[in-house]
């Protein structure tokens, strides 16, 4: 157990390190120091930025040293919490992203659960009684929700939404709580607009996981152990539910580190569509603006959370699966 | 307890099919036999015969698209009772209450028997609390018990464990335990010492006869090792292709034999007075496919006393030849 | 249990149980394909794609780029097949005005005058296939040029229109998928056949680059890789970055299929008697394991390419991939982003259903080449 742990801990760190190593990549890829990038907006904008102050973000940053010291310098910096200067906004990077990143958080999980509140007795069902109306019926839904990708998804719900109840269902609060500090009403706002984004994100990753668990269990299904169960003298919902299901849930667990990357990219581009506050427009805009250190820290920490978030679901599995909690692949 | 000549378990007729796209499979067609209390009812025959369909049958766990068609299974329950077990809906109370019970059921494999997520205790007092009326307490007390009776050291230690830190030899112990755990009067044992090694396969054997001396309990003990059977059964049911084709007591079988098909069985084990490096007998062919199943007996393309026109025309049925023995062949019906 | 499984196995065996002794191994994957419907739904419409893709110039009556602001936002319009109860369509020309009102242009049919459409009719000229040139068109407009008359689908903002531009968008969307999975295929099959060929440190080092990629957010990645592609590049350029940049992330579920078969192909009595022969590696590799598993290999690049179109699209979409004068499904869509223009020109969202489509004729012939792959399983 403790060698699994190890193992997954090492690799989670491994992943975080490569993750750091692409966002400076994508820091450094447009031409021209960020320096000379960041005194030409900030002239632009009026605040002018005087020649001392450009030698010193140049030392902080190493920008003449070769590359290696640059990241170093930038993962320390980092290190303290110092993720740099917006260029456009002129605000420290942090201080854009502000809830942003919580936001995204939020909507990913909200999927995740959608997602798995869905799939879980589809699948079961569809595996118990496969081959009957209902199961074919999932089964084509599902293909049809594993072709549209989300972004498209929102655009129809947008469209109907707007031509059909004319209203724009768009957004995360309404507009009395989008500015204001956080309260149990402004949480409570957040609750009621959750589910359209959830939904459209969570459809094509509950149509995969419907698929999952429906394999996964007709897998166990199979099994002798089912066939002992049910010599028992179990009742047949009771001998389902106790053996084959708990045994296929084990896979289920795990494909939340399979869902969750996907999920947060997802959220990205639909939050462009259903303009939610979340890092996507930010990121877009960013990305835009060759505002670097902005699209680079949202590259960092998103990267970073999905790999925190993997790294929780795979101790998850560990903690209920006694398979890999004993050492037994 | 009944008496001796009244059978626990009367099987008429029974017939299984398994209805696929393809076609029809009669995993069991028109099996007849009885299993008598505190005896051991050995079924033989090649893997694909119907054995283990049949013992699910009994047990109304045949999984879809298998069905029973015809046929009856009358068990004689506890309070003296007789009940038609193909008249009850499988998920129904009263099969529930029989399953686990009155009758218990061991398989071939020990490890995939066990659920690989849930402790051993979990799935024995599940069925202890399920069947007896019994606090979790006194469940896990009687399931320690269950366990030290089948030989299962420091069992108050491995009731916490999951199959997979067993041994093979100890999980089929455990299995055999939770079997047990409620005394059913009838131990339905599907090949169980095929997947263990010769030292524990004796040792399980062994465990079987004591326990079956301990509580006057019936086997039936489905198998394709024709010396398990010698060793451990009083009755032999020879199965070929979902039928009988011969039955007797276990002298019958072994020192009479008449079906060719039971013959040819006995003739391919090795014995130790068998001239050495001479080519042990084989059954020429092979089992038939399931969905091309021969008209007329079963075994005739195989059959080395095959006459034609007979064989191939109509089907044999069972038919006493001696007090105890009954045999499905022409070579006897006259 | 043995009963029930016996079955199952030897049913292929007395189906014409001689024809399927002596059947090469494609055969058997064909005759197992040809059962499953939808898989041959997919291969059709996939095959319809791929003409339109061929024939574009032939498909499109219109120059996808020729913009015209008194022809903008025009809705789809309706085709009248019948004339007098003859089969001879035809269309009523539109007149745009202004509303004086609301200051929006309107369009209004010409109930008078009536514009048969000729198939095969003359148009602009273009080389069909790249070699014979030609004006023949699928649809041209009698007495009048197609494109100032015939709006099948309606046209955009800029007055551009949407049937032609569909048809050019579907040219570039759809081999964007198939270049961009060539590349994936490259890489997957070499790294992830080194890996399992090799196994030891190799392999460890690729599983766990294949483990930190798939658990990187990639649409981020991706958009920040793209975002840096310098906005003075050509068309073409751009179309040739976005296809490595997306195969750079999608090779790792190639790469996983072709290790796992290598992994269980190492262990087959077939690999250790070529090996015993004194069989060299690379002849061990190619004759003898390559051939077993290429079934697979086509069945999971089948199920690659989705994801590819989708990426490409998605990246579009955000005005990241392809950027216009290029036309894909994703540079469609950029179109219906707006809410607002959307309730009022609904048609912008038609880019929708070839992405829908072309998507499951994908996954629907991959699950089928999937479950055909093993033609003895």
């Amino acid at each position: 157990m403790i060698a699994y742990m190890v193992r997954r801990i090492l690799l989670a760190l491994l992943t975080i390190w490569m993750i750091t190593i692409l966002s400076f990549i994508i820091i450094q890829l447009p031409p021209g120091d960020f320096v000379d990038t960041y005194a030409n907006t900030m002239s632009a904008g009026g605040t002018g930025i005087t020649q001392a102050e450009k030698d010193a973000l140049r030392e902080q940053y190493g920008i003449n040293q070769p590359m290696y010291v640059q990241y170093l310098k930038w993962m320390g910096l980092i290190m303290q919490g110092n993720f740099g200067m917006a260029i456009e906004w002129g605000r420290p990077v942090l201080d854009v992203i502000g809830d942003r990143l919580m936001l995204t958080i939020v909507i990913s999980l909200a999927a995740i659960v959608f997602t798995w509140a869905l799939a879980l007795p589809i699948g079961i069902y569809s595996a118990v009684k496969r081959y009957s109306f209902l199961d074919y019926l999932f089964t084509f839904v599902g293909f049809i929700g594993l072709a549209i990708p989300g972004f498209m998804l929102a655009l129809i719900v947008m469209y109907v939404g707007f031509s059909y109840f004319g209203s724009n269902i768009g957004g995360l609060f309404s507009a009395d709580y989008a500015e204001a500090p956080w309260s149990m009403e402004k949480v409570w706002d957040l609750i009621q607009h959750l589910p359209v984004p959830a939904i459209v994100l969570g459809v094509s990753g509950t149509a995969q996981m419907i698929r999952i668990m429906r394999s996964n269990l007709l897998d166990e299904l199979r099994k002798p152990y089912v066939m002992t169960a049910r010599a028992r003298g179990l009742a047949e919902s009771r001998v389902i539910m106790k053996y084959p299901v708990r045994v296929a849930l084990n896979p289920f667990i795990s494909t939340i580190g399979y869902l969750l990357p996907y999920v947060v990219s997802g959220s990205i581009i639909v939050s462009m569509v259903l303009s939610l506050p979340t890092v996507g427009p930010l990121l877009l805009k960013s990305l835009v603006a060759q505002d670097m250190f902005l699209a680079g820290t949202i590259v960092l920490l998103l990267g970073v959370l999905t790999v925190i978030g993997t790294l929780i679901s795979d101790l998850l599995l560990m903690w209920v699966d006694p398979r890999i909690r004993l050492g037994r692949q | 307890m009944t008496k001796d000549n009244h059978p626990l378990l009367s099987v008429r007729n029974l017939k299984t099919y398994f209805f696929q796209d393809e076609g029809t499979v009669k995993a069991v067609d028109g099996a007849s036999f009885d299993v008598f209390p505190g005896k051991t009812l050995g079924i033989v025959g090649e893997s694909g015969c119907g054995k283990s369909v049949t013992a699910q049958s009994i047990l109304r766990i045949v999984d879809a698209p298998g069905k029973i068609v015809e046929g009856t299974i009358t068990l004689t329950r506890a309070n003296g009772n007789q009940v038609e077990l193909t008249q009850l809906q499988p998920d129904s109370q009263e099969m529930r209450d029989i399953r686990g019970a009155e009758i218990g059921l061991v398989f071939q494999e020990p490890m995939t028997s066990f659920s690989p997520v849930h402790t051993v205790g979990d799935q024995i007092t599940e069925a202890i609390q399920l069947h007896m009326n019994v606090t979790k307490l006194e469940a896990r007390k009687r399931g320690i018990e269950a366990l030290r009776s089948v030989g299962i050291p420091k069992p108050e230690r491995r009731i916490d464990e999951y199959a997979f830190e067993l041994s093979g030899g100890l999980r089929q112990r455990a299995m055999i335990a939770v079997a047990l755990s409620c005394s059913p009067r009838l131990l339905i044992a599907d090949e169980p010492t095929t997947a263990l090694d010769v030292t524990t396969q004796a040792q399980i054997l062994d465990l079987l006869r004591t326990l079956q001396q301990q509580n006057q309990m019936a086997i039936m003990l489905i198998t394709h090792n024709l010396g398990v059977v010698a060793e451990m059964c009083d009755d032999v049911v020879v199965m070929y292709l979902g039928r009988v084709v011969e039955q007797g007591t276990v002298d019958d079988i072994f020192h009479s034999s008449k079906h060719p098909y039971t013959k040819a069985l006995l003739s391919s084990i090795p014995s130790i007075e068998m001239e050495s490096r001479v080519k042990l007998p084989t059954i020429t062919g092979s089992i038939p496919h399931p969905y091309a199943r021969p008209a007329g007996c079963p075994f005739y393309p195989r059959c080395e006393r095959f006459m034609e026109g007979v064989c191939d025309k109509q089907e044999p049925t069972l038919l006493a030849v001696s007090d105890k023995q009954k045999v499905s062949c022409f070579l006897y019906q006259k | 249990m043995s009963e029930k499984t016996l079955p199952q196995d030897s049913v292929k065996t007395t189906v014409a149980e001689e024809k399927i002794a002596v059947a090469t191994q494609w055969q058997l994957m064909w005759w197992r394909f040809r059962k499953h419907k939808l898989a041959m739904i997919g291969v059709v419409v996939l095959i319809l794609f791929y003409l339109v893709v061929a024939c574009v110039d032939f498909l499109a009556y219109a120059d996808p780029n020729e913009s015209d602001a008194q022809r903008g936002l025009i809705a789809p319009q309706t085709i009248e097949w019948f004339d007098n109860g003859e089969f001879k369509p035809y269309v009523h020309p539109l007149k745009g005005t202004r509303d004086p009102k609301t200051f929006k242009r309107v369009y209004v049919p010409d109930m008078d005058t009536k514009l048969p459409i000729v198939f095969f009719g003359p148009g602009f000229s273009y080389k069909f296939l790249g070699l014979i040139e030609t004006d023949r068109h699928l649809f041209s407009v009698e007495g009048a040029d197609a494109y100032k008359t015939l709006f099948l689908f309606g046209t955009d903002v800029q007055g551009r229109d949407i049937w032609s531009r569909l048809i050019y968008g579907t040219q570039t969307s759809l081999t964007i998928g198939l270049v961009s999975v060539a590349l994936s295929l490259l890489l997957g099959v070499t790294l992830g056949g080194m890996s399992g060929y090799y196994g030891g440190v190799f392999d460890t080092f690729i599983q766990r680059i294949i483990e930190i990629l798939r658990s990187i957010p990639t649409i981020p990645l991706w958009m920040g890789l793209t975002a840096a592609l310098p906005n003075d590049w050509n068309v073409t350029q751009v179309y040739f970055a976005i296809t490595i940049i997306i195969s750079l992330i999608g090779w790792t579920e190639l790469a996983r299929v072709v290790r796992g078969r290598f992994l269980s192909l190492r262990q087959d009595d077939f690999v250790m008697a070529a090996e015993l022969l004194g069989c060299s590696k690379a002849r061990i590799i190619f004759r003898h394991m390559v051939p077993s598993f290429v079934s697979h290999i086509i069945a999971a690049t089948t199920l690659a390419i989705p994801a590819m179109i989708i990426s490409e699209t998605s990246l579009s979409f955000l005005g990241l991939g392809l950027r216009p004068p290029a036309i894909s499904w994703g540079v469609l869509l950029q179109d219906a982003q707006n809410v607002q223009a959307l309730a009022i020109s609904p048609w912008l969202l038609i880019p929708v259903l070839p992405v829908i489509v072309a998507v499951l004729a994908f996954n629907f012939t991959g699950d089928g080449l999937r479950d055909a792959a093993d033609p003895y399983g």
